[in-house]
């Protein structure tokens, strides 16, 4: 393959400055030679102090890694925020939709629009859920959905992260930083304010009370504990939403009703934001072995008397196989041509588009059906000629366990690498709340591939992140 | 109102930081009669006393087999086969706030999280010889942080108290082993009790407490046996007396129960035990034999600690 040409966030194919950049390129212009770097330095002291760290899976328990975060913020103008929003907005209201069918009449499935057998043979269908009506039927309310760049007008979604996606705390963290850092560059540009989120989430929470509960709810953020690799993002948003923050032992259910042991007794909880995976948040329900859930949470949400947000089963819609139909699921509910796009996608099962993926796995990127956080997965162009091998006889011995997407020319943003600026790839988180409206915090999380080269931006992987500027017209 | 599980975070959060403070007290007073001893095979019979009222010699013993200064203080300060070393209390006090991020504050966090981090990349042969006492020092001054940070910040509701009562149990027991060190320290003759030898080590007791100044402010006399336990067992105005540790965890009891509205067992506990000391003197103590009396009262603490955990539902 010929040598690829990245769209640059910043500058032009001529090394013009692209206009959103223009105010940040002249700053960067300005800086004296080891600015970024004491900059850089200065970030580092405030995250460590703060404590913002995560633990890494497969080394030692105690380890606690900062996530990089690099102090060049990525920009979006106010036009390009607006075309995202909607096509965000878009997705988000056709997947709760899908996902109150699939539990309910499953017409999509009788329309023949989704086999199905790629829903009900589904490891995260959730058959507990049939027929069950979550609050205003809304499935999933928090929401983070993967983009990427590849051109002045290409957005697609990478995935849609209808479970419990993480990192809303350093977008909100990293734009703190970057206030206290460089003050002067927010009074040139208008930046999109995100410090709203918790508040909003506050109030998508009250939002979704049950029907039953009359008074003020008594919102809580249920966590794994502090061994948690997100354990210092839970403890956050319940701090910021002034919400109790409980672990599995601190809840317990009597008469269908949840309640919290305090130091005077226990007190009766509403609306539960759980950080545990659905296997885990009730071991009478689902796996039993589980330290972490409350036995008989779901017996409580199924009656009514409390609501888990996300609610179970919500996985089943951002599965990696059923990512190819979001944008027939668009058109089924809404009526309506996506807006944003989706990345091609091979299906291994069909023989014709397997013998084409195995004949060119350097060019593409495989991932497994139920992976994440960038484990199992291979990237053809980075990859050795071993590793494709290997999965090679991965996917023959079974097909249906990967998907295979052509590897695509992530957009590159200006980072400081330490030795000056250079360009690395990004992609973009941005984070949705679904309550009685769909409230969209501009920007999101901008990772970032720290690697040169790289095309991996997960934090499990060396990826970092950066602060991302929505600019207000 | 609390989780009771976050109660018992704050408690335990408080109790630890003190620990670690007293550990570096306890460990001055050892070293600091080590000096004026001249043993033939350097076992300081001064630091074993001090290691027995740490309730540590068994373990320590289980490592070691001299008793010198780097072992006794690496273990004191470094070894987490030691529940009670600096470096456990620091790691579990900060296990603990981590537990209750949402109800300390972010001065307090980064108070505790700054000193486990400095303390995590000392190297311990560094400060185990003549650096010794400058870092005992410093390890009671990340302590005064801690708490200037907890009283400067923290919003004065159930969680305060809960913090506080922790704190002044746990500095109850320690100031009781810092005394306790004297009964274990065996003076060569009985002639000896009153003698400089016998002045000097109360003095030192004296000054692990921060409390060689404000003795002679109290007192107008020179350091006597009798008044130095006094001071530190029945002095209201002495901060790390055990009456004003008893004092001030029943005031914490009353604080949660005009915040809770309705009264709990463990505040009559705390009445009780301020009122013993309130009502106690010198004398009686040393006719019931000192060590006796300490012991009594270490139970009597940790008897209203387990009254306090049951009654705010710590688990």
């Amino acid at each position: 393959m010929s040598e690829k040409k990245y769209f640059d966030e910043m500058l032009n194919a001529d090394g013009s400055v692209r206009e959103p950049y223009r105010i940040l390129g002249e700053w960067l212009e300005g800086q004296p030679k080891q600015a970024l770097k004491q900059l850089s330095q200065d970030a580092e002291t405030i995250f460590r102090r703060l404590g913002i760290t995560f633990a890494v899976y497969g080394s030692n328990e105690s380890t606690e890694r900062l996530i990089p975060f690099d102090v060049i913020p990525r920009v979006i103008s106010a036009h390009e925020w607006r075309r995202l929003e909607k096509g965000i907005e878009q997705r988000v209201k056709a997947l709760n939709m899908f996902l109150w069918d699939l539990y309910h009449n499953q017409d999509i499935i009788r329309a023949g629009r989704i086999p199905e057998k790629l829903i009900i043979q589904n490891e995260a269908f959730c058959p507990q859920m049939m027929g069950l009506n979550p609050p205003k039927g809304i499935y999933s309310h928090i929401i983070g959905v993967d983009i990427v760049r590849t051109g002045p007008d290409d957005f697609y979604v990478l995935e849609d992260n209808l479970r419990t996606p993480s990192g809303v705390s350093y977008m909100l963290e990293d734009r703190e930083a970057m206030m206290h850092l460089v003050p002067d560059l927010f009074h040139k540009l208008k930046v999109a304010s995100v410090e709203t989120y918790p508040e909003n989430l506050r109030r998508t929470m009250q939002e979704m009370a049950p029907e039953s509960c009359t008074g003020h709810p008594n919102l809580v953020v249920l966590t794994p504990g502090i061994y948690n690799s997100a354990y210092f993002e839970h403890s956050f948003l319940a701090d910021q939403m002034g919400a109790s923050l409980c672990e599995g032992q601190d809840l317990f259910v009597e008469n269908g009703k949840v309640y919290m042991r305090t130091t005077l007794g226990p007190q009766r909880v509403d609306v539960i934001y759980r950080r545990i995976d659905d296997d885990y948040i009730d071991p009478l329900t689902f796996k039993p072995d589980s330290m972490l859930g409350v036995p008989g949470l779901f017996d409580a949400y199924r009656a009514g008397n409390v609501t888990l947000i996300n609610a179970p089963g919500t996985g089943i819609a951002d599965d990696k196989a059923v990512y190819t139909y979001v944008p027939e699921i668009i058109e089924f509910y809404l009526g309506e041509k996506p807006i944003l796009k989706n990345v091609p996608t091979y299906n291994c099962t069909s023989d014709s588009e397997r013998a084409y993926v195995l004949d060119n796995l350097e060019h593409l990127v495989v991932k497994e059906v139920h992976g994440s956080g960038g484990y199992g997965m291979l990237v053809g162009p980075t990859s050795t000629k071993k590793q494709r091998a290997e999965f090679a006889e991965k996917i023959k011995a079974r097909p249906d366990n990967y998907i295979v997407q052509p590897t695509l020319a992530l957009s590159t943003c200006p980072t400081f690498t330490g030795k000056g600026i250079s360009g690395r790839h990004v992609d973009l988180r941005p984070y949705v709340l679904v309550g009685d409206k769909i409230r969209i915090t501009p920007g999101g999380l901008t990772r970032v591939a720290l690697k040169q080269g790289s095309l991996v931006v997960n934090s499990s992987q060396g990826g970092g992140t950066k602060d991302t500027w929505v600019l207000e017209e | 109102m609390m989780l009771g599980h976050s109660a018992a975070n704050l408690f335990w959060m408080s109790r630890y930081v003190e620990r670690a403070e007293n550990m570096a007290r306890l460990l001055e007073v050892g070293y600091r009669m080590s000096l004026t001893e001249r043993s033939e095979d350097g076992t300081s019979e001064h630091l074993v006393s001090m290691l027995q009222a740490a309730e540590a010699e068994d373990t320590f013993f289980a490592k070691h087999e001299t008793v010198d200064v780097p072992s006794v203080a690496h273990f004191m300060l470094f070894d987490t086969d030691n529940p009670s070393s600096v470096k456990s209390c620091l790691f579990n006090s900060r296990t603990n706030a981590k537990s209750v991020r949402t109800e300390i504050t972010t001065d307090m966090w980064e108070s505790l999280n700054g000193t486990w981090l400095e303390f995590s990349q000392i190297q311990p042969r560094s400060v185990l010889g003549n650096k010794l006492p400058s870092f005992l020092q410093w390890v009671k001054q990340s302590s005064n942080q801690f708490r200037g940070a907890l009283l400067g910040t923290l919003m004065r509701t159930d969680g305060f108290a809960f913090a506080q009562a922790g704190g002044f149990i746990e500095r109850a027991d320690n100031t009781a082993r810092i005394l306790d060190v004297k009964y274990y320290v065996l003076l060569p003759r009985s002639s000896m009790v009153g003698g400089d030898v016998d002045i000097q080590q109360w003095t030192m007791i004296l000054r692990a407490a921060s409390a060689h100044r404000a003795y002679r402010h109290i007192y107008h006399d020179r350091y006597k046996a009798h008044n130095i336990a006094d001071f530190l067992i029945f002095r209201k105005e002495m901060p790390r007396s055990l009456a004003f540790c008893a004092t001030s965890v029943t005031a914490m009891m009353g604080m949660l129960e005009q915040i809770y509205g309705e009264p709990s067992s463990c505040h009559d506990e705390a009445i009780k035990m301020a009122q013993f000391l309130t009502a106690g003197n010198m004398d009686k103590v040393f006719d019931e034999g000192l060590h006796e009396y300490l012991t009594n009262f270490m139970s009597a603490n940790n008897q209203l600690s387990n009254a306090i955990s049951d009654a705010y539902n710590f688990y």
